[in-house]
C-alpha cells in the first residue's frame, strides 16, 4: 500500500520538473543570439561597383590594407538604417573607418538617403542582387561586421546600432587591431 | 458595432462560465443535485456556447467585411484577398485561433449539457464545473491579453496581410484541425476530473468519454497526416517527418490520445483500468497543452516559430501549471480511494490492450525526452539539438513489440484466452513475417535493420488487421469493429511506407546542364532547360526537365527555386511525380560556380525516387477514417439505445394507466 502511495504522486512531481525547467527558461535573460558562421573566415570575393557618385566601390583588396574597418550592410529603403545613422556618424567621429554595401539600391535613393542623413561611409559598393549580402552571412538590413586588417571577419552585429553598442564596436575594432 | 457584439459576448459567457463553476461546486459541496443552483448548471452551459459561438461569428463577420477598424483584420487581412483566406484570417493568428479554441470548447460543453444523460447528476455537475474552470483560464487569456475584437485609434488605409506564403489551402486549415484535437482532449479530461471528483469511474463514464476522445484523435490523426505532408512538399528535403519539437507537439497529444481511446474500450466493456484511464484522461489533455506552450512561447527553436510570444508562453504556461497541477494533485489523492476494477489474465484482449498502452506511454515518453533535453542541456550551459537517429531506434525499442502485440490482440477473447484458439492465426502472421523477411532480404541488400523490421510487421499488422473479420457476419458486424478494422490497416500500410520509404529511396545530387541525363532509380530525368519566371513578389528559377520511367512516355516536371526579397528568403518548390508505386521528387538548386572549364553553366539538381512513400499518407487518412466508422459507429447505437428506452417508457406509462 506504502508503494502504490508513492507512485501516484509521481505523475505530479514529473509535471513540477518540467514547470521549473521551463519556467527557468522563460525568464532567464535572452542569451540566445546564433553566433555567426562567418566569424573568422576571410570576405568572399566580390567585386562591387560605387552606389554613389562620390565615393568609390568595394572589393576584398579594400579590406586588406591592414587598417582594421566596420563593414556596414544598408539601405535607403530600410527605416533601422536611418535610426542607426546618429550612431554611425558617432562610430566616425571616434575614428572608425566604415565601409558599406547598399543592397538593392538605386544611385538616386541613396544619394537622397546620404543628403538626408549624413554619409559616415569612405567606400559603398552597390550589391544589387543581394549576393555579397547573402555571401558575408548577412540575412536582413541593417548588419555591421568588424573586419581586421586581413580582411578577416572578427565579429557581426545583427539589427541596427545603439547607442550602447558604439563603445562596444569601438572596442570590437580595437581588438581586431592587435 | 459588430466588433463590440462580439465582444460583449464574449465577455457574458465568460461571466456565464463563472456562474457555472460557482453553481456547480457550490451545489456539490451542500450535496443538492436537484437543488435550485444545481438546475443552473446544464443552461448556463448550453448559453455559454451560443454566446460565444456568436462571438467567433461576428469575427468571422469582420474578417469578411475587411473591417481595418479592428486592429487584428488589419493586421492579418487584406481586402484583395480570395473570400476563403479572408475567412481563414479569422483563425490564422494568435487572437483568433484562441477565439476558436474557446468556441469549440464552450460549443462542445452545451452539447454535453444538452445531451448526456447517462452519467449520475453530481459526476454531471463536476464534470460542466471544471470545463467552466478550464474554460475560464482561457477566456482570461483572450480577454486580458489577446483580445481579437482591439480596435485602432484610427482605421488602417489598407491590411498588412498579403503573404503568399501563406495562402496555402493547407495552411488554412491544418491548425484549426490539430485545435479540435486539442479541444476534444479537453472535454476529456473534464470528464476525467468529474469522475474523479465523485469517485464515479464507471464504465458509463467511459461511453460518455469515448466519442469525445474518439473525435479528438480523429482530427489529430488528419492534422499530423496533412501537416507531415505539407512540410514533405513544401520544404523541400525529402523529408516527410524532422522530429521538429512542433511536429512532435502534435505527435504526443496523439500517442497519449491513442493509448487513451484504447483504455477507455477496456472501461467501457470491462469495468478494469480504472486508475489508468483517468490518468490518461489527464495526460492527454497535458500533452495538448504542453505542446500549444512549446509552440507559442516560442522556448524551442523551430523551423516553425512564427507564432512567437514570451508574455504570452507565461500565461500558457501559468494556466498549464494550474490546471494539470491541479488534476494530478487531485489524482494523487483520490487515486487510493477508486478500486481497481475486474481482474483479468496476462493472455486476454485486456491484457494485450494494457501492453500496448505501456508501449505507447513509453514512446510518448522517449519524444518528450527528446523534445524537452535540448532545455535540458541549455539550462546547464551546452546547445544541443536531437534528431532522428535518438527518435528513430530508441521509439522502434517500444514500437516493434507493440506492432506484433497489435496484430495479435484483436483476435484474443476479453478476460482469458487460451492458447490453443489463437495458434493458426499466430502461425499464419509469424509466416507472413518470415516470408516478407526473406523475400526483401533476398531481393535487396545493406538494408538497414529498422526498415526491414519495419516492413515485416507492416505487411503482418496490415494482413492481421482483417483476421478479426474471420467468420463473421459482415453485413451485420457493428461499424465500430469496421472502424477498428480499418485503423489496424492504416497504421500496418503507413509502416510500410515509411519502412519502404527509408529503405529503397534512391537520391541523386547532381550538377547537371541543359541536355544532360540524370538516371535515378527505373528514372531517365532529362534537364531541357532552366529559365527564370517571375511571380508577385519573387523571381525564380525554373528547371523545365522530362522524366521517363522505364523508357515510357516522357512527362514534364518544372521545380522552381524562388527568391523572396520583402524579406529575402529562398525557397524550393519541388516537383512531385507520383505514380502507383512511388514518387519522384525533384528539387533544382543554385547555379555551380566556380568551374570555368565548363562551356554551359551547370545547375544543382536533387533527385529522390521514393517507392511507395504514398503509403504513409494514405495510411494516415485510413486510419482517420476507421475513426470516424467507430465514431459514427457508436453514436447510432447511442441514438438507438435512447429510441428504446423511450419506447419502454412509452409502453410502461400506457400499461400504468
Amino acid at each position: 500500500m506504502t508503494r502504490v502511495k508513492w507512485t501516484v504522486w509521481l505523475p505530479l512531481a514529473v509535471f513540477a520538473g518540467f514547470v521549473a525547467l521551463v519556467a527557468l527558461q522563460l525568464f532567464r535573460p535572452a542569451g540566445r543570439e546564433v553566433e555567426s558562421a562567418m566569424i573568422g573566415k576571410p570576405v568572399p570575393a566580390f567585386t562591387l561597383p560605387p552606389a554613389s557618385a562620390d565615393r568609390p566601390g568595394l572589393s576584398p583588396a579594400d579590406l586588406r590594407d591592414g587598417k582594421p574597418k566596420l563593414l556596414n550592410v544598408w539601405a535607403s529603403w530600410c527605416i533601422p538604417c536611418a535610426a542607426e545613422a546618429p550612431q554611425l556618424a558617432a562610430l566616425q567621429r571616434q575614428g572608425a573607418d566604415i565601409v558599406s554595401v547598399a543592397v538593392r539600391d538605386t544611385p538616386d535613393d541613396v544619394a537622397r538617403f546620404l543628403a538626408r542623413y549624413g554619409n559616415p561611409y569612405s567606400r559603398i559598393g552597390a550589391d544589387d542582387l543581394s549576393q555579397v549580402q547573402l555571401g558575408i552571412g548577412s540575412s536582413g538590413v541593417p548588419e555591421t561586421f568588424v573586419i581586421d586588417g586581413q580582411g578577416i571577419i572578427r565579429y557581426q552585429h545583427i539589427g541596427d546600432i545603439r547607442e550602447p553598442d558604439v563603445a562596444m564596436l569601438l572596442g570590437k575594432l580595437r581588438e581586431a587591431a592587435r | 458595432m459588430m466588433a463590440e457584439f462580439g465582444l460583449a459576448a464574449l465577455w457574458l459567457a465568460a461571466a456565464l462560465a463563472a456562474l457555472q463553476l460557482l453553481a456547480g461546486s457550490l451545489s456539490l459541496k451542500a450535496g443538492e443535485e436537484s437543488g435550485q443552483l444545481a438546475a443552473l448548471v446544464r443552461p448556463l452551459a448550453i448559453v455559454q456556447g451560443v454566446l460565444t459561438g456568436l462571438s467567433f461569428a461576428a469575427l468571422l463577420v469582420l474578417f469578411v467585411n475587411t473591417d481595418l477598424s479592428v486592429k487584428l483584420v488589419a493586421m492579418n487581412s487584406h481586402s484583395a484577398k480570395p473570400f476563403i483566406y479572408k475567412l481563414s484570417g479569422a483563425w490564422g493568428n494568435h487572437e483568433g485561433s484562441m477565439l476558436l479554441w474557446v468556441t469549440v470548447m464552450a460549443g462542445a460543453g452545451g452539447l454535453i449539457a444538452l445531451f448526456e444523460r447517462r452519467l449520475p447528476e453530481p459526476t454531471m455537475l463536476a464534470t460542466l464545473a471544471a470545463q467552466a474552470f478550464v474554460g475560464l483560464g482561457f477566456y482570461a487569456f483572450l480577454l486580458f491579453s489577446s483580445n481579437p475584437f482591439e480596435r485602432l485609434p484610427s482605421p488602417a488605409p489598407k491590411g498588412l496581410g498579403l503573404n503568399p506564403l501563406l495562402q496555402d489551402i493547407g495552411l488554412a486549415f491544418h491548425p484549426p484541425t490539430l485545435y479540435l484535437g486539442y479541444v476534444g482532449l479537453s472535454i476529456a479530461f473534464s470528464f476525467a476530473v468529474g469522475a474523479l471528483l465523485t469517485r464515479q469511474v464507471t464504465p458509463d463514464f467511459a461511453r460518455a468519454m469515448r466519442p469525445w476522445v474518439l473525435g479528438a484523435w480523429i482530427f489529430l490523426t488528419i492534422g499530423i497526416t496533412a501537416g507531415s505532408y505539407w512540410a514533405y512538399y513544401e520544404l523541400g528535403w525529402g523529408g516527410w517527418w524532422f522530429w521538429d519539437p512542433v511536429e512532435n507537439a502534435s505527435l504526443m497529444p496523439w500517442l497519449a490520445a491513442t493509448a487513451l481511446l484504447h483504455s477507455v474500450s477496456v472501461l467501457a466493456a470491462r469495468d478494469a483500468l480504472r486508475t489508468w484511464t483517468i490518468m490518461l484522461g489527464v495526460a492527454a489533455f497535458s500533452m495538448s497543452m504542453v505542446g500549444t506552450f512549446l509552440v507559442r512561447s516560442g522556448i524551442l527553436t523551430s523551423v516553425h516559430a512564427f507564432a512567437v510570444d514570451p508574455e504570452r508562453g507565461s500565461f500558457i504556461l501559468v494556466l498549464l501549471a494550474i490546471y494539470i497541477g491541479g488534476a494530478l494533485t487531485l489524482f494523487a489523492l483520490r487515486a487510493g480511494t477508486i478500486a481497481e476494477g475486474e481482474r483479468f489474465a496476462v493472455l486476454s484482449r485486456e491484457g494485450a490492450l494494457v501492453f500496448n498502452n505501456v508501449m505507447l506511454t513509453a514512446i510518448l515518453a522517449i519524444v518528450l525526452v527528446g523534445t524537452l533535453y535540448p532545455l535540458v542541456t541549455e539550462a546547464m550551459g551546452v546547445k544541443v539539438s536531437v534528431g532522428p537517429p535518438y527518435f528513430n531506434p530508441v521509439g522502434a525499442i517500444f514500437a516493434l513489440p507493440m506492432l506484433a502485440v497489435m496484430a495479435i490482440g484483436p483476435l484474443l477473447r476479453w478476460r482469458r484466452e487460451s492458447f490453443a484458439a489463437i495458434r493458426l492465426p499466430v502461425l499464419v502472421l509469424g509466416l507472413v513475417t518470415v516470408a516478407v523477411l526473406a523475400i526483401v532480404m533476398a531481393s535487396s541488400s545493406g538494408i538497414g535493420l529498422l526498415p526491414l523490421a519495419g516492413l515485416a510487421l507492416g505487411v503482418s499488422v496490415a494482413v492481421a488487421s482483417v483476421l478479426p473479420l474471420r467468420g463473421r457476419k459482415l453485413r451485420r458486424m457493428p461499424l465500430s469493429v469496421w472502424g477498428m478494422v480499418l485503423a489496424h490497416m492504416g497504421i500496418g500500410v503507413a509502416i510500410c511506407g515509411m519502412a519502404s520509404e527509408s529503405a529503397f529511396s534512391v537520391e541523386r545530387l547532381v550538377a547537371a546542364k541543359a541536355g544532360d541525363t540524370v538516371e535515378v532509380g527505373p528514372w531517365q530525368v532529362r534537364l531541357v532547360a532552366v529559365e527564370p519566371v517571375a511571380g508577385p513578389n519573387w523571381t525564380a528559377l525554373e528547371g523545365r526537365m522530362q522524366a521517363r520511367y522505364d523508357d515510357g512516355e516522357p512527362i514534364e516536371l518544372a521545380p522552381q527555386a524562388r527568391a523572396f526579397w520583402t524579406p529575402p528568403q529562398q525557397t524550393s518548390e519541388a516537383a512531385l511525380l507520383t505514380r502507383w508505386n512511388g514518387q519522384l521528387y525533384a528539387v533544382i538548386g543554385e547555379q555551380v560556380h566556380g568551374d570555368a572549364s565548363a562551356d554551359a553553366p551547370r545547375w544543382q539538381l536533387r533527385l529522390w525516387w521514393k517507392p511507395f512513400v504514398t503509403l504513409i499518407w494514405y495510411g494516415g487518412l485510413l486510419i482517420a477514417l476507421g475513426g470516424a466508422l467507430a465514431l459514427v459507429g457508436r453514436v447510432l447505437t447511442e441514438l438507438r439505445r435512447h429510441a428504446a428506452l423511450r419506447r419502454i417508457a412509452e409502453r410502461r406509462q400506457e400499461q400504468g394507466r
